[in-house]
C-alpha cells in the first residue's frame, strides 16, 4: 500500500492593478481537479496582503499572475517580503506575460517557475507534483 | 453473399487487404517522408493526424454540409432585407465598402503623452484613418501616477494621464475636428471625457464638430474585464450622464462603445459575446429612457465593439445576427423610429487571446484571417493586433505590419467589391439564425434572474464566462483543438522578434511633472470644483459640467474619481472562480 500524500496547498493571487483573471481562474480549477487544495485571493492584492495570506493559510505554493508588465517591480518586492517573514520554504510560481530575459532574472531571484500563455494545465500540475510537498 | 462459398469471400478479402496494405504502405512512406522533413526543419512530429473536432471555436457542432433543408421557412426579404435596410442583417449601408472603406483604427498608447503623440502622428503619416487611445492601468483605475498603487504601471500598458495638460500634450498638432479619436476608458470615462472636452475648448475646437468614440461601457467591466471603481448602479448612472451630456453638446460623438470584445477575451463563446453585449446595450437604453431622453435622439450614437476570433464563419454569423437582433430590439422593444437608431455600427478588433508567444510571426497569419472575418461581417472600423502583443506592447515595425494587413485586405483582395458576399450561403444563414436563437435564450435567462444588475450581483456572467474559458483550455490540453506552435507543430527554437521596451524613467518623469502641476495650480480652485462635483453627484444632476470645470482647474484623474467615490462608494469584484 502506498501512503496517501497530503494534498499540496496552493495560494493563487493577482497583485497590482491588473484585472486579467481568465488564466488564473482556469489554473485554479485545473489544480483543484488535479487534487490540489486551492485558495484564490482575487484581484488587486497588495504584496503585504498576499504574504499575510501565504502565512495564515500555510501553503506550499504561491502562484502570482501578472499580465501588465509590472512583474519586475512587484515580484522582487514579494520575494523580499516572503524572505523578511521567514517564508522561504514556500515555492513561488509566476504566470502571465513574462519575456524570456525577465524569466531568467526572476528565477535567479528565487522564483521556481514561470508559465506563459500557451502553458497547459498539465505542465503546471506536473511541475508542482515533481517538486513534491514543500 | 453466399455463405457456402467462403473461398470466394476470402479471396475477395485477400485482394481488399492487398489494396489496403498497398495504401497503408503508401501512407507510411508519405508520413516517414514528412517526418524526415519535419526533423530536418527542427520540428517534432505532433498530433498532425488527429481528427478535427467538427465544432466551431465556441464548441458549436458543425454539419459536413448545409442545404436548403436546414433553412426551412427562410424568407430572405424578411430575415435579411437588403443592405442598408431593416433589419440590416446584410449591412448598414447599401453599398458598404464600395463607397467608404472601414476606418483603420489601430489602438496605441504608451509612456508619457508626448511619446504617444509621436506614435499617433506616425500612424497618421502611414495613412491610418482614425486614432485610438490606450490609457495606462492607473488611469483606467482612476489613479494618479504618483499613487503608491501605480508603482511599476505608469505608462506601461497605455499612456499615462493625470491632468488636462496631459490631454493637451497627447493631441498636440492633431486637428480634433478633422480626426476621429477613440478613447478606451470605462470606470473613469466621464472624467477623461471632461478632460477631452476641456482640452478641445482650450484649443478652440467646437464641441459640436468633435468626432470620435469613448468606450464608456462599464457593464462588461463587471462581467469580464474588472476595471471597476463604483458599485454597478452609480457606475451605470455615470454612463448615462455622459450619453445625456454629449447627445446635447457633442452630437457627433459616439457616447458608448458597447463591447463584447472583452467578454470574449475573458473566455466566453461567440453566442455569449453576442447575447451579453446586446443585453448591456438594452440596459443602457432602458436607463436613458428612464431619464426621459428620447430614443431617437441618443440611440444613433450608441456604437458596438466586437471580437474577431479565429472561426471565420462563426464570426461572420455573429456580426450578422447582432445587426438584425439589435434592429428588432430597437424598433419593437424601444419604439425607435429613425433608421439610425436601428443600425448597429461596430468596431472590431482581432482576438488578443488567440495570439501566441510561440512562433510569434505566425500571429500575423491569424490576424489576417480574423480581419477577413470582420470585413466579411461588415465592420465599420477595425484594429488588427500586432504579432508581438503576447510579448510586449507593439514595436513600430509590428504595428506597421498590422496596419498593412488591413491595407492588403482593403486594396488587394477584392473583398470590398460586393456587399455581404456570404449572404445566402446555407451555412452562414443557418448559423446566423442559430446565433440569434441562442442570444434570445440568454436574454430569457437574464430576465428570469431579475435583469442586468441582479445577474451581475449573483455572479451569473462571471460564472458563465469562466465555465466556457475552462472548457476551451481543457480542449486545448486534450489536443481536441490544435494551436499552431502551442500543442502542435512546435519548433525547438522560436525566431526572436524585436520587442519594445518601456523605459522605467518614464514613470519618474511623469510623477515629477504631476507634482509640478500640483504645485502651481490654484488649490482653492481645485477644492471648490471638487466640492461642486460631489454636490452634483449627490443631488443626481449630471456631473459632466462640474467635471469640465474641475479639469480646467487641473484637478487630477484620481481627485475627480475619488470625489465621486466619496458619494458612490467603491466596489471590489468577488474572488469566486
Amino acid at each position: 500500500m502506498h501512503e496517501r500524500t497530503k494534498p499540496q496547498r496552493v495560494l493563487l493571487a493577482k497583485v497590482g492593478l491588473d484585472g486579467h483573471d481568465r488564466g488564473i481562474k482556469v489554473v485554479a480549477r485545473g489544480l483543484r481537479d488535479a487534487g490540489f487544495h486551492v485558495i484564490y485571493a482575487g484581484l488587486w492584492q497588495s504584496i503585504e496582503a498576499v504574504v499575510q495570506a501565504t502565512q495564515e493559510e500555510d501553503v506550499d505554493w504561491l502562484g502570482v499572475s501578472i499580465l501588465n508588465g509590472a512583474h519586475m517591480t512587484l515580484i522582487p518586492q514579494l520575494l523580499d517580503e516572503l524572505h523578511r517573514r521567514g517564508l522561504t520554504d514556500v515555492g513561488v510560481i509566476v504566470g502571465g506575460i513574462i519575456r524570456e530575459g525577465d524569466q531568467k532574472k526572476l528565477k535567479e531571484m528565487g522564483v521556481q517557475a514561470c508559465f506563459g500563455s500557451g502553458a497547459s494545465i498539465n505542465s503546471i500540475v506536473d511541475f508542482l507534483s515533481s517538486c513534491g510537498n514543500r | 453473399m453466399d455463405c457456402l462459398a467462403p473461398r470466394g469471400i476470402l479471396s475477395e478479402l485477400d485482394s481488399t487487404c492487398d489494396r489496403l496494405f498497398e495504401r497503408w504502405l503508401g501512407w507510411e512512406r508519405i508520413l516517414a517522408f514528412s517526418a524526415d522533413r519535419q526533423e530536418e526543419a527542427g520540428m517534432e512530429q505532433t498530433a498532425v493526424q488527429k481528427q478535427f473536432s467538427n465544432t466551431t471555436v465556441s464548441g458549436e457542432p458543425v454539419n459536413a454540409l448545409y442545404t436548403s433543408d436546414l433553412l426551412k421557412g427562410f424568407e430572405p426579404e424578411l430575415e435579411l432585407g437588403l443592405p442598408g435596410h431593416f433589419p440590416y442583417t446584410r449591412g448598414i449601408h447599401e453599398s458598404m465598402y464600395r463607397d467608404r472603406l472601414w476606418t483603420m483604427r489601430q489602438f496605441a498608447g504608451f509612456g508619457r503623452p508626448a511619446d504617444t503623440n509621436r506614435r499617433f502622428r506616425f500612424l497618421l503619416a502611414q495613412r491610418q484613418t482614425g486614432l485610438s487611445t490606450a490609457f495606462d492601468l492607473p488611469t483606467l483605475m482612476g489613479l494618479d501616477s504618483d499613487d503608491l498603487r501605480s508603482a511599476g504601471e505608469v505608462g506601461r500598458l497605455g499612456v499615462a494621464m493625470d491632468t488636462v495638460d496631459d490631454m493637451l500634450e497627447l493631441f498636440e498638432q492633431i486637428n480634433l475636428e478633422r480626426t476621429s479619436v477613440s478613447m478606451t476608458i470605462n470606470a473613469p470615462a466621464i472624467v477623461i471625457m471632461a478632460f477631452y472636452l476641456a482640452a478641445a475648448r482650450t484649443r478652440g475646437f467646437d464641441w459640436r464638430q468633435l468626432r470620435g468614440t469613448i468606450q464608456n461601457d462599464i457593464l462588461k467591466e463587471f462581467h469580464a474585464q474588472n476595471e471597476v471603481v463604483y458599485p454597478p448602479e452609480p457606475s451605470v448612472r455615470l454612463v448615462v450622464d455622459l450619453i445625456e451630456f454629449c447627445t446635447r453638446q457633442a452630437p457627433k460623438w459616439n457616447t458608448v462603445s458597447i463591447s463584447g470584445y472583452h467578454i470574449r477575451e475573458a473566455g466566453s463563446t461567440a453566442s455569449q459575446e453576442l447575447a451579453f453585449t446586446l443585453a448591456d446595450g438594452c440596459h443602457y437604453v432602458r436607463e436613458c429612457l428612464k431619464r426621459k431622453m428620447k430614443v431617437d435622439e441618443f440611440a444613433p450614437r450608441l456604437s458596438f465593439f466586437f471580437n474577431a476570433h479565429n472561426d471565420l464563419f462563426e464570426e461572420v454569423a455573429k456580426y450578422r445576427a447582432a445587426r438584425s437582433l439589435w434592429a428588432e430590439l430597437m424598433r419593437d422593444e424601444f419604439g425607435a423610429q429613425s433608421e439610425a437608431s436601428c443600425k448597429l455600427r461596430f468596431h472590431a478588433q482581432t482576438a488578443g487571446c488567440t495570439l501566441q508567444a510561440q512562433q510569434p510571426q505566425v500571429n500575423l497569419i491569424r490576424v489576417a484571417y480574423q480581419a477577413l472575418a470582420a470585413v466579411l461581417g461588415g465592420c465599420q472600423s477595425l484594429h488588427t493586433n500586432s504579432m508581438d502583443e503576447t510579448l510586449a506592447l507593439p514595436s513600430e515595425h509590428a504595428a506597421t505590419l498590422a496596419l498593412r494587413t488591413q491595407q492588403v485586405l482593403a486594396y488587394e483582395t477584392g473583398v470590398t467589391n460586393t456587399v455581404d458576399p456570404l449572404g445566402g450561403s446555407y451555412f452562414v444563414e443557418s448559423f446566423t439564425r442559430r446565433m440569434k436563437d441562442e442570444a434570445r435564450g440568454y436574454f430569457r435567462a437574464l430576465a428570469d434572474q431579475g435583469g442586468m444588475i441582479a445577474a451581475i450581483e449573483n455572479g451569473y456572467f462571471r460564472r458563465e464566462i469562466a465555465e466556457a474559458a475552462f472548457a476551451q483550455q481543457r480542449a486545448i490540453d486534450a489536443e481536441q483543438r490544435l494551436i499552431v506552435g502551442v500543442n502542435a507543430f512546435q519548433q525547438a527554437e522560436d525566431e526572436p522578434i524585436p520587442i519594445m521596451e518601456i523605459d522605467p524613467a518614464i514613470e519618474t518623469a511623469q510623477v515629477k511633472s504631476l507634482r509640478r502641476i500640483k504645485g502651481t495650480r490654484s488649490a482653492d480652485g481645485v477644492r471648490r470644483s471638487l466640492d461642486e462635483l460631489r454636490k452634483a453627484a449627490d443631488d443626481r444632476s449630471n456631473v459632466l459640467p462640474a467635471l469640465v470645470e474641475a479639469a480646467d482647474e487641473r484637478a487630477t484623474v484620481q481627485e475627480c474619481t475619488q470625489a465621486l467615490a466619496d458619494v458612490f462608494g467603491r466596489f471590489r469584484p468577488s474572488a469566486s472562480w
